[in-house]
Protein backbone atom coordinates (compact mmCIF):
# COMPACT_ATOMS: atom_id res chain seq x y z
CA UNK A 1 0.00 0.00 0.00
CA UNK A 2 1.48 3.33 -0.94
CA UNK A 3 2.63 5.54 2.15
CA UNK A 4 -0.36 8.31 0.50
CA UNK A 5 -3.28 5.67 0.94
CA UNK A 6 -1.38 4.39 4.55
CA UNK A 7 -2.13 7.49 6.45
CA UNK A 8 -6.13 7.58 5.44
CA UNK A 9 -9.02 6.14 7.41
CA UNK A 10 -11.40 3.64 6.02
CA UNK A 11 -14.23 5.87 5.17
CA UNK A 12 -11.70 8.79 3.60
CA UNK A 13 -10.29 5.95 1.30
CA UNK A 14 -14.11 4.97 0.27
CA UNK A 15 -14.60 8.99 -0.24
CA UNK A 16 -11.70 9.26 -2.47
CA UNK A 17 -13.15 5.85 -4.11
CA UNK A 18 -16.44 7.79 -4.63
CA UNK A 19 -14.46 11.06 -5.68
CA UNK A 20 -12.28 9.30 -8.46
CA UNK A 21 -14.04 6.11 -10.00
CA UNK A 22 -17.88 7.21 -8.58
CA UNK A 23 -17.72 4.07 -6.75
CA UNK A 24 -20.91 2.66 -5.72
CA UNK A 25 -19.51 -0.02 -3.63
CA UNK A 26 -17.92 2.18 -1.18
CA UNK A 27 -20.74 4.77 -1.35
CA UNK A 28 -22.61 1.98 0.23
CA UNK A 29 -19.82 1.37 3.09
CA UNK A 30 -20.29 5.46 3.18
CA UNK A 31 -24.05 5.51 3.70
CA UNK A 32 -23.69 2.40 6.46
CA UNK A 33 -21.08 3.61 8.37
CA UNK A 34 -22.22 7.39 8.68
CA UNK A 35 -26.30 7.34 8.16
CA UNK A 36 -26.58 5.70 11.48
CA UNK A 37 -24.40 8.68 13.20
CA UNK A 38 -25.63 11.38 11.10
CA UNK A 39 -28.76 10.36 12.02
CA UNK A 40 -27.85 10.62 15.92
CA UNK A 41 -26.64 13.99 15.26
CA UNK A 42 -29.89 15.24 13.65
CA UNK A 43 -31.99 13.69 16.53
CA UNK A 44 -29.45 14.89 19.56
CA UNK A 45 -30.29 18.64 17.16
CA UNK A 46 -34.12 18.37 17.49
CA UNK A 47 -34.97 16.75 14.83
CA UNK A 48 -37.83 13.76 14.92
CA UNK A 49 -36.74 10.26 13.85
CA UNK A 50 -38.49 10.13 10.41
CA UNK A 51 -37.48 13.85 9.63
CA UNK A 52 -33.79 13.20 10.87
CA UNK A 53 -33.95 10.06 8.16
CA UNK A 54 -35.31 11.91 5.20
CA UNK A 55 -32.30 14.75 6.43
CA UNK A 56 -29.61 11.92 6.14
CA UNK A 57 -30.75 10.95 2.68
CA UNK A 58 -30.21 14.51 1.85
CA UNK A 59 -26.71 14.94 3.19
CA UNK A 60 -25.79 11.57 1.53
CA UNK A 61 -26.81 12.45 -1.96
CA UNK A 62 -24.89 15.94 -1.48
CA UNK A 63 -21.67 13.95 -0.54
CA UNK A 64 -22.34 11.71 -3.95
CA UNK A 65 -22.62 14.87 -5.92
CA UNK A 66 -19.98 17.13 -4.53
CA UNK A 67 -17.26 14.25 -3.94
CA UNK A 68 -14.92 16.20 -6.47
CA UNK A 69 -14.95 19.15 -3.91
CA UNK A 70 -12.96 16.88 -1.03
CA UNK A 71 -9.78 17.29 -0.08
CA UNK A 72 -8.16 15.11 1.91
CA UNK A 73 -5.07 17.82 2.72
CA UNK A 74 -7.81 19.92 4.05
CA UNK A 75 -9.91 17.20 6.32
CA UNK A 76 -10.60 13.70 6.72
CA UNK A 77 -14.09 12.04 5.50
CA UNK A 78 -15.49 12.44 8.93
CA UNK A 79 -15.22 16.14 9.40
CA UNK A 80 -16.21 17.27 5.62
CA UNK A 81 -19.33 15.06 5.65
CA UNK A 82 -19.77 16.65 9.19
CA UNK A 83 -19.71 20.00 8.12
CA UNK A 84 -22.20 19.46 4.94
CA UNK A 85 -24.51 17.88 7.79
CA UNK A 86 -24.52 20.88 10.21
CA UNK A 87 -24.76 23.32 7.31
CA UNK A 88 -27.74 21.20 5.68
CA UNK A 89 -29.53 20.95 9.73
CA UNK A 90 -28.51 25.01 10.19
CA UNK A 91 -30.25 25.96 6.77
CA UNK A 92 -33.17 24.56 8.26
CA UNK A 93 -33.69 26.73 11.05
CA UNK A 94 -32.44 30.02 9.01
CA UNK A 95 -35.05 31.71 6.70
CA UNK A 96 -32.19 32.33 3.93
CA UNK A 97 -29.89 29.41 3.63
CA UNK A 98 -26.11 29.96 4.86
CA UNK A 99 -23.78 31.58 2.65
CA UNK A 100 -20.90 29.59 2.03
CA UNK A 101 -17.29 30.84 1.22
CA UNK A 102 -15.31 29.83 -2.16
CA UNK A 103 -14.78 26.29 -3.45
CA UNK A 104 -11.06 26.03 -3.10
CA UNK A 105 -9.74 24.03 -5.30
CA UNK A 106 -6.20 22.16 -6.27
CA UNK A 107 -4.32 23.35 -8.91
CA UNK A 108 -5.04 21.04 -12.17
CA UNK A 109 -2.74 18.20 -12.36
CA UNK A 110 -0.95 18.59 -9.12
CA UNK A 111 -0.13 15.28 -7.51
CA UNK A 112 -1.23 14.41 -3.51
CA UNK A 113 1.45 15.54 -1.39
CA UNK A 114 1.17 12.25 1.06
CA UNK A 115 3.89 13.64 3.51
CA UNK A 116 1.14 16.66 4.46
CA UNK A 117 -1.84 14.15 4.23
CA UNK A 118 -0.36 11.52 6.61
CA UNK A 119 1.05 14.24 9.14
CA UNK A 120 -2.63 16.05 9.31
CA UNK A 121 -3.63 11.88 9.25
CA UNK A 122 -1.79 11.58 12.42
CA UNK A 123 -2.30 14.74 13.79
CA UNK A 124 -6.42 13.98 13.65
CA UNK A 125 -5.34 10.37 15.51
CA UNK A 126 -3.79 11.91 18.13
CA UNK A 127 -7.04 14.25 18.53
CA UNK A 128 -9.00 11.42 18.92
CA UNK A 129 -7.23 10.02 21.42
CA UNK A 130 -7.30 13.42 23.37
CA UNK A 131 -11.01 13.29 23.29
CA UNK A 132 -11.00 9.74 24.72
CA UNK A 133 -9.23 11.13 27.49
CA UNK A 134 -11.77 14.03 28.80
CA UNK A 135 -14.24 13.89 30.93
CA UNK A 136 -17.55 13.24 31.31
CA UNK A 137 -19.05 16.50 31.59
CA UNK A 138 -16.23 18.10 29.33
CA UNK A 139 -17.65 15.63 26.34
CA UNK A 140 -21.07 16.54 27.08
CA UNK A 141 -20.22 20.41 26.33
CA UNK A 142 -18.30 19.66 23.23
CA UNK A 143 -21.55 17.05 22.21
CA UNK A 144 -23.92 20.12 22.77
CA UNK A 145 -21.72 22.72 20.85
CA UNK A 146 -21.05 20.29 17.82
CA UNK A 147 -24.80 18.41 17.46
CA UNK A 148 -27.05 20.84 19.16
CA UNK A 149 -26.50 24.50 19.29
CA UNK A 150 -28.47 25.73 16.03
CA UNK A 151 -29.06 29.45 15.00
CA UNK A 152 -32.01 30.87 16.43
CA UNK A 153 -32.86 34.94 15.95
CA UNK A 154 -30.30 36.07 18.29
CA UNK A 155 -27.23 37.78 16.79
CA UNK A 156 -24.15 36.57 18.22
CA UNK A 157 -21.76 38.37 19.67
CA UNK A 158 -8.15 35.41 -5.19
CA UNK A 159 -7.37 34.05 -2.02
CA UNK A 160 -4.04 35.66 -1.46
CA UNK A 161 -2.23 33.24 -0.59
CA UNK A 162 -1.73 29.94 -1.32
CA UNK A 163 -3.70 26.19 -0.69
CA UNK A 164 -1.12 24.95 1.24
CA UNK A 165 -1.11 28.11 3.61
CA UNK A 166 -4.51 26.85 4.75
CA UNK A 167 -3.49 23.08 5.13
CA UNK A 168 -0.53 23.93 7.40
CA UNK A 169 -2.52 26.06 9.39
CA UNK A 170 -5.15 23.33 10.09
CA UNK A 171 -2.11 20.93 10.87
CA UNK A 172 -1.20 23.64 13.73
CA UNK A 173 -4.58 24.14 14.75
CA UNK A 174 -4.81 20.49 15.11
CA UNK A 175 -2.08 20.79 17.06
CA UNK A 176 -3.42 23.31 19.22
CA UNK A 177 -6.85 21.57 19.87
CA UNK A 178 -5.27 18.49 20.73
CA UNK A 179 -2.59 20.32 23.26
CA UNK A 180 -6.01 22.29 24.65
CA UNK A 181 -7.84 18.38 25.46
CA UNK A 182 -5.05 17.85 27.14
CA UNK A 183 -5.20 20.79 29.77
CA UNK A 184 -8.48 20.45 30.08
CA UNK A 185 -7.55 16.69 31.50
CA UNK A 186 -5.17 18.27 33.98
CA UNK A 187 -6.86 18.95 37.55
CA UNK B 1 -0.86 41.46 -1.88
CA UNK B 2 -0.16 42.73 1.67
CA UNK B 3 -1.37 40.25 4.24
CA UNK B 4 -4.84 40.24 5.71
CA UNK B 5 -4.07 41.56 9.55
CA UNK B 6 -7.89 41.96 10.30
CA UNK B 7 -9.94 39.28 11.22
CA UNK B 8 -12.94 37.54 12.40
CA UNK B 9 -13.30 37.61 15.60
CA UNK B 10 -13.69 34.36 17.67
CA UNK B 11 -17.18 35.62 18.42
CA UNK B 12 -18.13 35.97 15.18
CA UNK B 13 -16.56 33.03 13.57
CA UNK B 14 -18.45 30.74 15.88
CA UNK B 15 -21.51 32.32 15.32
CA UNK B 16 -21.49 31.87 11.63
CA UNK B 17 -20.27 28.32 11.81
CA UNK B 18 -22.87 27.79 13.99
CA UNK B 19 -25.27 29.88 12.12
CA UNK B 20 -26.38 31.87 14.45
CA UNK B 21 -25.01 35.69 12.51
CA UNK B 22 -28.16 37.49 10.93
CA UNK B 23 -27.64 37.30 6.95
CA UNK B 24 -25.63 40.13 5.89
CA UNK B 25 -23.08 39.46 8.97
CA UNK B 26 -22.75 35.75 7.41
CA UNK B 27 -22.47 36.80 3.75
CA UNK B 28 -19.63 39.22 4.97
CA UNK B 29 -18.11 36.38 7.40
CA UNK B 30 -18.36 34.01 3.86
CA UNK B 31 -16.56 36.56 1.93
CA UNK B 32 -13.88 36.84 4.20
CA UNK B 33 -13.53 33.41 4.24
CA UNK B 34 -13.18 33.00 1.18
CA UNK B 35 -10.31 35.60 1.39
CA UNK B 36 -8.60 34.90 4.24
CA UNK B 37 -6.65 31.16 4.89
CA UNK B 38 -6.33 32.01 8.38
CA UNK B 39 -9.77 32.15 9.16
CA UNK B 40 -10.56 29.53 6.84
CA UNK B 41 -8.39 27.45 8.12
CA UNK B 42 -9.52 27.83 11.99
CA UNK B 43 -13.19 27.05 10.70
CA UNK B 44 -11.82 23.99 8.92
CA UNK B 45 -9.85 22.89 12.49
CA UNK B 46 -13.07 23.07 13.90
CA UNK B 47 -14.97 20.99 11.70
CA UNK B 48 -11.82 18.07 12.19
CA UNK B 49 -13.46 18.09 15.88
CA UNK B 50 -16.96 17.71 15.05
CA UNK B 51 -15.97 14.99 12.32
CA UNK B 52 -14.03 13.53 15.47
CA UNK B 53 -17.14 13.75 17.77
CA UNK B 54 -19.48 12.66 14.83
CA UNK B 55 -17.27 8.90 14.48
CA UNK B 56 -17.80 8.53 18.75
CA UNK B 57 -21.82 9.47 18.25
CA UNK B 58 -23.53 6.19 19.08
CA UNK B 59 -25.56 4.86 16.12
CA UNK B 60 -29.18 5.33 16.00
CA UNK B 61 -31.06 2.67 13.96
CA UNK B 62 -31.47 3.42 10.00
CA UNK B 63 -34.78 1.46 8.72
CA UNK B 64 -34.20 -1.31 6.00
CA UNK B 65 -35.68 0.88 3.45
CA UNK B 66 -33.74 3.90 3.55
CA UNK B 67 -30.64 2.17 2.28
CA UNK B 68 -32.18 1.07 -0.86
CA UNK B 69 -33.90 4.30 -1.31
CA UNK B 70 -30.30 5.78 -1.13
CA UNK B 71 -28.83 4.02 -3.76
CA UNK B 72 -31.79 4.17 -5.65
CA UNK B 73 -31.67 8.10 -5.06
CA UNK B 74 -28.06 8.27 -6.82
CA UNK B 75 -29.50 7.58 -10.07
CA UNK B 76 -32.74 9.43 -9.85
CA UNK B 77 -31.70 12.74 -8.64
CA UNK B 78 -30.34 15.44 -11.09
CA UNK B 79 -26.76 17.06 -9.91
CA UNK B 80 -27.79 20.02 -7.85
CA UNK B 81 -27.40 23.28 -10.19
CA UNK B 82 -24.21 25.28 -10.06
CA UNK B 83 -23.71 27.74 -7.44
CA UNK B 84 -23.09 31.24 -8.97
CA UNK B 85 -19.06 31.46 -8.62
CA UNK B 86 -16.69 33.77 -7.81
CA UNK B 87 -16.02 37.00 -10.18
CA UNK B 88 -13.20 39.33 -10.23
CA UNK B 89 -12.78 40.98 -6.81
CA UNK B 90 -16.19 39.55 -5.79
CA UNK B 91 -15.89 36.47 -3.94
CA UNK B 92 -19.05 34.05 -4.36
CA UNK B 93 -20.86 34.97 -1.75
CA UNK B 94 -21.07 38.52 -3.01
CA UNK B 95 -21.77 37.63 -6.50
CA UNK B 96 -25.03 35.32 -5.06
CA UNK B 97 -26.14 38.28 -3.12
CA UNK B 98 -25.37 39.83 -6.40
CA UNK B 99 -27.92 37.98 -8.12
CA UNK B 100 -24.48 37.39 -10.61
CA UNK B 101 -24.92 40.38 -12.04
CA UNK B 102 -22.04 42.85 -11.94
CA UNK B 103 -22.91 45.71 -9.10
CA UNK B 104 -25.31 48.45 -10.20
CA UNK B 105 -24.08 51.69 -8.78
CA UNK B 106 -25.93 54.57 -7.76
CA UNK B 107 -24.78 57.73 -7.03
CA UNK B 108 -24.43 58.92 -3.31
CA UNK B 109 -22.93 62.68 -3.86
CA UNK B 110 -18.96 63.13 -3.61
CA UNK B 111 -18.50 60.39 -6.00
CA UNK B 112 -19.55 57.72 -3.49
CA UNK B 113 -21.65 55.13 -4.81
CA UNK B 114 -23.47 52.36 -3.44
CA UNK B 115 -25.06 49.00 -4.30
CA UNK B 116 -27.66 47.51 -1.68
CA UNK B 117 -27.69 43.97 -1.58
CA UNK B 118 -30.29 43.84 0.85
CA UNK B 119 -32.17 45.88 3.48
CA UNK B 120 -34.83 43.96 5.91
CA UNK B 121 -35.01 42.87 9.68
CA UNK B 122 -31.93 40.75 9.33
CA UNK B 123 -30.07 44.68 9.02
CA UNK B 124 -28.34 45.75 5.74
CA UNK B 125 -26.12 44.94 3.27
CA UNK B 126 -24.57 46.76 0.78
CA UNK B 127 -21.38 47.60 -1.53
CA UNK B 128 -19.21 50.67 -1.04
CA UNK B 129 -17.05 52.54 -3.71
CA UNK B 130 -15.38 55.48 -2.59
CA UNK B 131 -13.16 57.11 -4.64
CA UNK B 132 -9.18 57.67 -3.81
CA UNK B 133 -8.71 59.57 -0.66
CA UNK B 134 -12.08 60.63 -0.26
CA UNK B 135 -13.82 60.39 2.99
CA UNK B 136 -17.40 58.85 3.74
CA UNK B 137 -19.49 61.36 5.58
CA UNK B 138 -19.00 60.59 9.51
CA UNK B 139 -21.53 58.00 11.02
CA UNK B 140 -22.43 55.92 13.88
CA UNK B 141 -24.84 53.43 14.01
CA UNK B 142 -26.80 51.76 16.47
CA UNK B 143 -25.06 48.33 16.31
CA UNK B 144 -22.65 45.98 14.73
CA UNK B 145 -21.09 47.19 11.16
CA UNK B 146 -18.62 45.05 9.55
CA UNK B 147 -16.93 46.49 6.81
CA UNK B 148 -14.89 44.19 4.57
CA UNK B 149 -12.13 45.61 1.96
CA UNK B 150 -12.95 44.29 -1.89
CA UNK B 151 -10.05 46.17 -3.65
CA UNK B 152 -8.04 49.26 -2.50
CA UNK B 153 -8.00 50.21 1.03
CA UNK B 154 -9.39 52.71 4.04
CA UNK B 155 -8.18 54.60 7.25
CA UNK B 156 -9.96 55.53 10.36
CA UNK B 157 -9.18 56.10 13.61
CA UNK B 158 -9.06 51.87 13.98
CA UNK B 159 -6.12 51.52 11.61
CA UNK B 160 -5.69 50.99 7.71
CA UNK B 161 -7.49 47.96 6.45
CA UNK B 162 -6.47 46.57 2.75
CA UNK B 163 -7.83 43.85 0.45
CA UNK B 164 -9.48 41.06 2.67
CA UNK B 165 -8.89 43.08 5.74
CA UNK B 166 -12.34 43.14 8.31
CA UNK B 167 -13.62 46.20 10.38
CA UNK B 168 -15.26 45.06 13.37
CA UNK B 169 -17.04 48.24 14.54
CA UNK B 170 -19.55 49.15 17.64
CA UNK B 171 -22.22 51.07 18.14
CA UNK B 172 -19.60 53.39 20.23
CA UNK B 173 -17.43 53.77 17.48
CA UNK B 174 -17.62 56.63 15.31
CA UNK B 175 -15.48 56.50 12.34
CA UNK B 176 -15.08 58.54 8.87
CA UNK B 177 -13.28 55.95 6.92
CA UNK B 178 -11.05 57.58 3.98
CA UNK B 179 -10.10 55.78 1.01
CA UNK B 180 -6.38 55.43 0.30
CA UNK B 181 -4.86 57.21 -2.71
CA UNK B 182 -3.57 54.50 -4.91
CA UNK B 183 -7.27 53.58 -5.75
CA UNK B 184 -10.99 53.25 -5.69
CA UNK B 185 -12.01 51.76 -2.62
CA UNK B 186 -14.72 48.97 -2.36
CA UNK B 187 -16.08 47.43 0.37
CA UNK B 188 -18.64 45.44 1.84
CA UNK B 189 -20.92 46.50 4.97
CA UNK B 190 -23.09 44.96 6.80
CA UNK B 191 -25.14 46.59 9.04
CA UNK B 192 -27.80 45.73 12.43
CA UNK B 193 -29.13 48.94 11.91
CA UNK B 194 -29.51 52.07 9.80
CA UNK B 195 -26.61 54.24 10.27
CA UNK B 196 -26.65 57.99 11.70
CA UNK B 197 -24.65 60.38 10.13
CA UNK B 198 -23.42 63.01 11.93
CA UNK B 199 -23.78 66.17 9.35
CA UNK B 200 -27.25 67.36 8.74
CA UNK B 201 -27.94 66.77 4.96
CA UNK B 202 -26.80 63.18 4.77
CA UNK B 203 -29.38 62.44 7.24
CA UNK B 204 -32.15 64.38 5.40
CA UNK B 205 -31.16 61.90 2.93
CA UNK B 206 -31.07 58.62 4.39
CA UNK B 207 -34.88 57.46 4.41
CA UNK B 208 -33.84 58.22 0.03
CA UNK B 209 -30.65 56.68 0.12
CA UNK B 210 -31.36 54.40 2.79
CA UNK B 211 -28.03 54.01 3.78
Amino acid sequence: MPAETASHTDPTLWLLAVRDHRDRAAFLMLFEHFAPRLKAMLMRGGLRDGSAEDVVQDVMLVVWHKAAQFDPHRADASAWIYRIARNRRIDLARRKPLPEPDALAEPEGSEPDAAHVLALGQEAALLRRALDAISPDQARVLEQAYFEDLPHSRISEMSGLPLGTIKSRIRLGLDRLRRHLNDLRQP
Amino acid sequence: MTAITHHLSDALLDGYVTGCLAQPFAVVAAAHLSLCDACRARAETADMLGGAMLDRIAPADVSQGGRDRMMAALDLAPPPPQPIAASGIFPAPVMQALGGRPPKWRMLGGGIRQVILSADVDGSLRLLYIPPGRAVPEHSHGGLELTLVLQGSFADSEGRFGPGDLEIADDDVDHQPTAGVEGPCICLAATDAPLRFRAMIPRLLQPLFRI
